[in-house]
């Protein structure tokens, strides 16, 4: 039985299209899920994908945390479930405090659209469980607020406890340390501003993208094998998708 | 009770880059006002609240702030409040 994830639909989210085909070229299903529902039953990850959630009014991120599916997320969140934010879903997780810092405007107001190199920091992460540290991976970014920013603590902390799960080779937007993605410290909780669904095909000129997916699916199908245990990801043992489904439903 | 009018000014944390800020002042010598330095952008927002007093208006305004109109990790708020007249 493949993985299911639920892919969350805000008003102005415009990329759920791209990450439910991206998701089926790496073996699994995924689905949209309303962002007004309050239930995640019989999805066994979920995606946050780019788009202008609430039209990023007053801040992007800062109207989508309210919508009703957040405390479904927060609740699979917090049982270990996997959960990814690309580009908008990055800065929702920030401002739902599901991950630390915060996505500012980039270095010299530049919006960037563009294929950018990034090197794999972490294996103890639900994006990158079984992915070589240091494997270089080329994946476009496409924002405006991608800049990530936190105080030094944060900072150190995110390096002590090996948080940051991808670096940008050629830092494109002025972000601290050179930081793309971080995971909150379980690992099962992932913000990246690339988007690895438009690296999917050979039509779009890559395919890395589908190595952080299938990294992904891999860990929702084994959810026991925390990446945090330091065991590797075991494949699906076909006991079915929905492993936290009751949990997140038990949430509502 | 009473109603107060409240006027937020989301700003930058001093230290958080201003690309917006910065594009505004390089532009300004050009017109004739290189005496001009220091620009800041940020963000205003009117409400109005009910509160018994002053101190319990602004006390609900900045909670408000704290909360969502403001993200603390890059952004504070000055809080302006006036009385209405009923």
């Amino acid at each position: 039985m493949s993985v299911t994830v639920g892919v969350v639909v805000f008003p102005g989210t415009n990329c759920e299209h791209d990450v439910v085909e991206a998701v089926a070229r790496a073996g699994g299903e995924a689905r949209t899920v309303w962002h007004a529902d309050r239930r995640l039953t019989g999805v066994d990850a979920v995606v946050l994908p780019g788009g202008f959630a609430h039209g990023d009014y007053l801040r992007p991120g800062a109207i989508a945390r309210f919508s009703p599916v957040m405390a479904a997320v927060e609740e699979l969140a917090r049982a270990g479930g996997p959960v990814v934010g690309i580009c908008n879903g990055f800065q929702i997780l920030t401002e739902a405090h599901l991950l630390p810092g915060a996505l500012q405007k980039n270095r010299g107001l530049a919006f960037v659209c563009a294929p950018a190199e990034l090197e794999v920091v972490t294996d103890r992460s639900v994006l990158t469980a079984g992915v070589a540290v240091g494997r270089r991976l080329r994946v476009p970014v496409n924002h405006f607020e991608g800049n990530f920013t936190c105080d030094p603590s944060t900072l150190a902390e995110l390096v002590d406890q090996d948080r940051i799960v991808l670096r940008y080779v050629h830092n494109p937007n002025g972000s601290v340390a050179d930081i793309a993605g971080i995971s909150n410290e379980a690992g099962n909780v992932v913000g990246l501003m690339p988007h690895p669904e438009r690296a999917s095909d050979p039509l779009l000129g890559s395919e890395d993208g589908l190595v952080l997916l299938a990294a992904l699916l891999a860990s929702a199908g084994a959810p026991m094998a925390s990446p945090r245990s330091g065991a590797p990801p075991v494949p699906s043992d076909g006991s079915g998708s929905g492993a936290f489904g009751a949990v997140a439903a038990a949430a509502t | 009770m009473s109603r107060f009018a409240a006027l937020v000014e989301v700003r930058l944390r001093p230290g958080i880059a201003d690309p917006a800020g910065t594009t505004i002042e390089r532009s300004l010598a050009a017109l004739g006002f290189a005496d001009v330095s220091g620009v800041r952008t940020g963000k205003a927002i009117r409400l109005e609240v009910e509160a018994d007093d002053a101190a319990a208006a602004r006390s609900r305004v900045e909670e408000l702030c704290r909360r969502f109109l403001t993200n603390p990790v890059i952004e504070d708020a000055l809080v302006s409040l006036e009385e209405q007249a009923r």
